[in-house]
């Protein structure tokens, strides 16, 4: 760096693409909820509001995760939402219909994502097929074997797995006070907390391992990455493996949240993980995204969609025309943030 | 488009028919044409009958697919020009056809969702479907082109917002047109015994041949998808370009979506060509194309969406239910994509040379 650089690009050059984006999305969530909380305020004043959001979106977040890695290394897969209702199925089937415990319903849950993560990775990374074709292929199949399963939803009642689904983890000294003036303590069910452990094993994974760093490398650029030494093949092979067991793992916390199998389950679960992934600021031409983005993009997301219902726009269309145009604003956002700072530096 | 002619036997010889890429369509075509008339010769059976309105139509499984695939192939143009400009896939396509369709209607029937006669002339709500598609596909080119958004996520907005969009330019009711005059351009014109869908992709077809052969559209758009920069050192506006290519995907959007709105002279927003734009990238990618953009192969494409309905009507024609469709669709076209990666051709072109060298060694000797 010259040293007669101005003060505007001494402020930003440290920060790192990764970083500027993620800083936009935390302050623009809490900005939101706080907002949510002053103007709105009902719902959005108590603390299970909040842990409602998590509860509901667990399964997202994870899958979100799994989309992210897939992203930072350049690729894309389209096939985790129709895969998650395929594990529910399966999953289901195999509780109620084939005398299955809990234990194998999970473990078949994490067979199938794996399978799935295997041969789509395969394909990509050793074919050299385009992502988006491979995963396309994947979600068809998924759809399609979803109904040859079972084609009818139905829920399931398996003892076991309805006391693990009901299970509530109560949070200490956390919780509101009802309108007879009891104090009620606020919950989460089991996923989030399968879903936290997976962000933070996730962040510590892209962040300090040589695996992590190098599905930035290849996803910034595969030739300089294969030059450094490291295996591009393999590393995105691996980041698709990854993303099909975070799938298995998501599908089955999908499965615990709403205890039922159903062709229609999780539909267009990917392209919101693609949003949450976006607006986390992870960026499809790879190399850049974060964790810990990806988890307040799911967060943002979903606070959004609450505030429209809260709001009374309970029309359906409104829901998707604001998600829409969330999305709209951080992308545009994002690009004439990167745009102005590249042409400082 | 781009490949010089050469003889089809000097093809053969050098094993370069693996490599040419109207290759894999053609191939596709004719597995599927051979395991037809394997299992059952009667799918190509053709029959000349008179419909319940006493006009004679042609019927049999050449003519469905010719006519479902009339949308797709038109899709099919707009996707290859806008894969190959931005390297990227617009997939707001279904989404954009329920806009287009819900602004037909909403223009034929004003504000009572049960007409009695039509409220405006079918050009008219056409054309100003064409206008409010190309604004929309003005929209995504905008975002791509001048904001730099990668295509696939610029155009989740419009994804995830379109349906939506489409019920409300309706306030979510759901007009039918009685109007027979209407229902002529989706099924058959009195007195014309071809599907009406099939003129239409006919003609859109010979527009876009002509576009390409006579302007220098296709060489812009190659040079802009191969490299944007050294496109800029020559002369011309990326961006542009880019944009442009949008704003003709809409056009065959609008084309499309009344298409769709005449078969049924109704419209169902959450279901109308639900999941389209998959079939229409795959038609892109089945003509392959590099989905990463660059050179381009129109009429690769236009083929490859013959050979997804082809597909889908053998399937139909074996009882598979439509719901489960997609996991037999899938596995066909893994078969195809694998066939066509990079890797296995140059094995199938020295494994093709190795048998040619055999056969000439034999002569030889």
């Amino acid at each position: 760096m010259k040293i007669g650089v101005d003060k505007k690009t001494r402020r930003l050059a440290p920060m790192s693409d990764t970083n500027l984006l993620l800083t936009i999305t935390i302050v623009v969530f809490f900005v939101m909820y706080i907002a949510a909380m002053l103007f709105i305020g009902r719902g959005f004043l108590r603390v299970q509001t909040f842990f409602n959001i998590l509860n509901e979106n667990a399964a997202l977040i994870i899958l979100s995760c799994g989309m992210s890695i897939v992203m930072i290394t350049g690729g894309i897969d389209i096939s985790v939402g129709k895969l998650t209702a395929l594990i529910c199925m399966s999953a289901a089937v195999n509780l109620d219909y084939h005398g299955g415990s809990v234990m194998t319903a999970v473990l078949l849950s994490l067979a199938i994502g794996l399978a799935f993560g295997i041969v789509q990775g395969a394909l990509v990374a050793f074919l050299d097929i385009q992502p988006f074709i491979v995963t396309l292929a994947g979600m068809f199949f998924a759809k399609g074997m979803t109904t040859i399963v079972n084609s009818t939803q139905f829920n399931v009642q398996n003892e076991a797995f309805v006391a693990l689904k009901n299970t509530r983890i109560y949070i200490p000294f956390l919780g509101s006070v009802n309108r007879r003036g009891v104090f009620v303590p606020a919950y989460v069910e089991i996923g989030v907390i399968v879903a936290v452990v997976a962000v933070i094993v996730l962040f510590f994974i892209l962040r300090w391992t040589k695996l992590g760093r190098s599905f930035y490398a290849v996803g910034g650029n595969p030739q300089s990455a294969n030059m450094l030494g490291i295996n591009v093949r393999k590393t995105r092979f691996l980041a698709h493996l990854l993303c099909g067991l975070l799938a298995g793992i998501g599908g089955f916390v999908y499965f615990l949240h709403v205890g039922s199998g159903a062709p229609s389950h999780a539909t267009g679960a990917e392209m919101n993980a693609i949003a949450s992934s976006i607006i986390g600021g992870t960026m499809l031409t790879g190399g850049v995204g974060n964790i810990i983005g990806t988890f307040f993009g799911v967060l943002s997301l979903s606070t959004i969609k609450n505030i429209v219902s809260l709001l009374g726009l309970d029309d359906a269309w409104w829901t998707n025309i604001t998600v829409a145009a969330m999305i709209c604003i951080f992308l545009v956002v994002q690009s004439i943030v990167l745009l102005r700072k590249n042409k400082n530096s | 488009m781009t490949i010089a002619k050469t003889g089809e036997a000097g093809l053969l010889k050098s094993g370069r028919i693996f490599r040419r890429q109207i290759f894999i369509p053609i191939a596709a075509l004719l597995a599927l044409v051979l395991f037809n008339l394997i299992t059952d010769p009667s799918f190509f059976e053709i029959n000349y009958s008179l419909n319940s309105a006493g006009d004679p139509v042609l019927s049999g499984y050449l003519i469905t697919i010719l006519d479902n695939a009339s949308e797709l192939a038109i899709l099919a143009i707009g996707m290859t020009l806008v894969t190959a400009a931005s390297g990227g896939q617009d997939i707001s396509v279904g989404a954009a056809i329920a806009i287009s369709g819900s602004v037909i209607l909403r223009v034929l029937c004003g504000d009572n969702p049960r007409p009695d006669e039509m409220q405006a002339s079918i050009l008219t709500a056409f054309l100003v479907s064409c206008v409010v598609s190309m604004l929309f596909g003005a929209f995504n080119g905008t975002l791509v082109a001048y904001f730099n958004i990668q295509p696939m996520i610029a155009t989740l907005i419009l994804y995830t917002a379109g349906r939506s969009i489409a019920a409300w330019i309706n306030n979510n009711r759901l007009p039918i047109i009685s109007d027979p005059s209407f229902g002529y351009f989706g099924s058959f014109l009195p007195g014309i015994p071809i599907p009406t869908p099939i003129f239409i992709a006919v003609i859109c077809m010979i527009i876009i041949a002509l576009v390409l052969k006579f302007t220098t559209l296709g060489l812009y758009t190659q040079a802009v998808g191969i490299n944007p920069h050294s496109a800029k050192l020559n002369g011309i506006n990326p961006a542009f370009i880019k944009f442009i290519t949008y704003v003709i995907m809409g056009l065959c959007v609008a084309v499309a979506g009344f298409i769709k709105v005449t078969r049924f002279s109704t419209i169902n927003y959450s279901v109308v060509a639900l999941d389209i734009e998959m079939d229409a990238i795959l038609a892109v990618a089945l003509g392959g194309n590099a989905l990463s953009g660059g050179k381009f192969s129109m009429a690769s494409s236009i083929l490859g969406a013959y050979v997804i309905q082809f597909l889908t009507t053998t399937l139909f024609k074996f009882n598979v239910s439509s719901s489960a469709l997609p996991a037999y669709k899938a596995v066909v076209v893994i078969i195809l994509v694998v066939l066509s990666a990079p890797a296995v051709r140059e094995k199938l072109g020295k494994f093709w040379k190795s048998i040619q060298h055999a056969r000439t060694g034999k002569e030889a000797a």
